[in-house]
């Protein structure tokens, strides 16, 4: 089975991180996002610094989470790439119509960390929160919009089936995958056009599985009589604790130290 | 011809939260000709063993082999041991993609690389031997029931020809008319083109009517390899792995303690009957 795609996934463990409030972690990382961008320098040294201690806390794997960025390292480096050879400035190297400048090195080695930074950061919060959590905590931090009417419930519960549809369709993929080859199907060989032409008899069956389930779902859900956000309860709803109180003084805390840093000596 | 698997180790997400030992040393030969029956609790590692099988599955520890030869050593022509050993997979109607029928059973026999005529002939086969009548030729595979998809997607397997048929619960979710018409086909095929065949099957009465040797997997390990009829007389081990035998088996073990002289191996209703028959007789001639 294909376990590399770690992004939005869960991963189950007993931590202080899991524990919290999935709105206090919402709103932490995107404190931690916006923190991101408040850096010049040194600023990344704490940042990272202060990722490594959620990771610790978290008790996920760092071999796990590193596979969640296997899949975005293409768009990384060719977005390192661009910003390496593509930012004038002073010229520290140069070979034809490429050239490496200072500023271009600076940028590109930053944009990696925090590129890095982000999608750590983001994917600390979806490995230590159940997709259903995930949701309810979004439905609930954009409540409010409702007086707008935003269909605030609807695409909470939206996100939330397309996140737990994630595994189910992986599995999908692999079987029938397996089913092809089982037939000679051969998904590795040839060239490009070959190769799209050979994902035929796998995306095929694959549609046609999801919009069965989609149908199923759908069915099921109006047996047990959903019909949308309104009047709706919770079985569970979300409550703050202590250590979401707790939280959101480091998080902010974190925020302060940033900005001055920033300020004063200039991070 | 035969397959060999040879201490077979097999663990899914080594160094995760989620390892787990699908495999536990498991060895086995399957000789030419045999119809061997697999039965085990969901999630005793039945699929994972027949993965193996056809190189879909790559053992953590231990070899495969097909004529002796090692199926993961470097330069083994892996997809072509595909066609030798056709697997059918449980629910295989979610396979099938062509505009129709006769296109997608096709498929197989394309990718060995058939002439275009063999290729149909070969499905047309495939096709009349699971019964698939002529006029559905021509459809397509999404407007079937799901008796008749089934069908079509076993067939799909039976045009490459394979030497060696695995199928994993082929009547899972079937009425008993179209599980029995799908069992006798492949009964039919096994004696009459003498290939073998691997059932992975829940029911024992199935396999007690059709397997000449079963296996039976608990938690990754393979724990009885025997006759039906040896391994239904562990019938009370076989209820603690949370399966049993077939309820001939029980009838005929109740009549033997109640001193009705029955053959206690006995484990279709018709091999029942004709041992209950036997015994009345007996005991009639006796009084």
């Amino acid at each position: 089975m294909d376990k590399d795609l770690t992004i939005g996934q869960y991963y189950p463990a007993d931590s202080a991180i899991h524990a919290l409030d999935p709105r206090t972690k919402l709103i932490a990382t995107l404190i931690y996002i916006i923190s991101l961008f408040i850096f010049d320098n040194w600023g990344y040294v704490l940042g990272i610094a202060f990722l490594a201690a959620v990771i610790i806390i978290s008790k996920v794997p760092f071999s796990y989470m590193l596979k969640g960025l296997k899949s975005i390292a293409f768009i990384l480096i060719l977005t390192m790439l661009f910003n390496l050879f593509l930012t004038p400035g002073t010229v520290l190297w140069q070979a034809g119509v490429f050239h490496i400048t200072r500023e271009g090195l600076k940028m590109a080695i930053e944009l990696g960390i925090r590129l890095v930074a982000l999608i750590l950061g983001a994917s600390i919060m979806t490995l230590t929160t159940t997709p259903n959590k995930l949701t309810d905590g979004m439905e609930s931090l954009f409540g409010p919009l409702k007086v707008f009417h935003v269909p605030v419930h609807e695409i909470a519960m939206m996100m939330s089936i397309a996140l737990r549809f994630i595994p189910i369709l992986m599995e999908e993929t692999d079987k029938i995958k397996k089913a092809q080859m089982a037939r000679g199907a051969d998904f590795e060989s040839g060239n490009l056009f070959v190769r799209a032409k050979a994902m035929v008899p796998l995306l095929v069956p694959l549609f046609v599985s999801a919009f069965r389930r989609a149908n199923d779902l759908a069915m099921a859900m109006e047996a047990r009589c959903y019909h949308g956000g309104e009047g709706r309860t919770q079985m569970k709803p979300l409550h703050y604790h202590g250590n979401d109180v707790a939280a959101f003084v480091i998080i902010c805390a974190y925020l302060a130290a940033a900005i001055t840093m920033h300020a004063i000596a200039g991070w | 011809m035969s397959l060999k698997l040879d201490h077979v180790n097999y663990t899914y997400g080594i160094g995760s939260a989620y390892e787990m030992h699908a495999l536990r040393d498991v060895s086995l030969e399957i000789p030419d000709g045999q119809f061997v029956g697999i039965i085990g609790h969901t999630g005793s590692g039945k699929s994972t063993l027949i993965q193996h099988f056809n190189a879909l599955m790559q053992p953590t520890s231990g070899t495969v082999s097909w004529n002796g030869e090692d199926v993961w050593a470097d330069g083994y022509d892996r997809r072509s041991l595909r066609f030798h050993v056709g697997l059918v997979f449980q629910y295989p109607e979610y396979q099938l993609f062509e505009e129709d029928v006769l296109t997608d059973v096709m498929f197989g026999p394309k990718n060995q690389g058939l002439s275009k005529e063999d290729q149909q002939k070969r499905a047309e086969d495939a096709l009349k031997l699971v019964g698939v009548p002529e006029e559905l030729y021509r459809k397509s595979p999404f407007d079937l029931s799901g008796g008749q998809k089934r069908r079509v997607a076993i067939a799909g397997v039976l045009a490459m020809e394979p030497s060696v048929l695995v199928l994993d619960e082929p009547t899972a979710g079937l009425d008993p008319r179209g599980r029995d018409e799908i069992l006798d086909q492949v009964k039919y095929l096994q004696e009459q083109r003498s290939i073998t065949v691997v059932l992975v099957s829940h029911s024992m009465e199935d396999v007690a009517k059709y397997v000449e040797r079963l296996i039976v997997m608990n938690r990754g390990e393979k724990v009885f390899d025997d006759t039906p009829e040896a391994v239904f007389d562990h019938y009370l081990e076989l209820e603690q792995m949370g399966l049993a035998a077939p309820q001939m088996t029980y009838l005929m073990h109740e009549l033997s303690d109640n001193g009705l002289d029955v053959d206690i191996h006995a484990d279709t209703v018709e091999t029942a009957e004709k041992s209950i028959l036997q015994a009345l007789k007996k005991r009639a001639g006796e009084i």
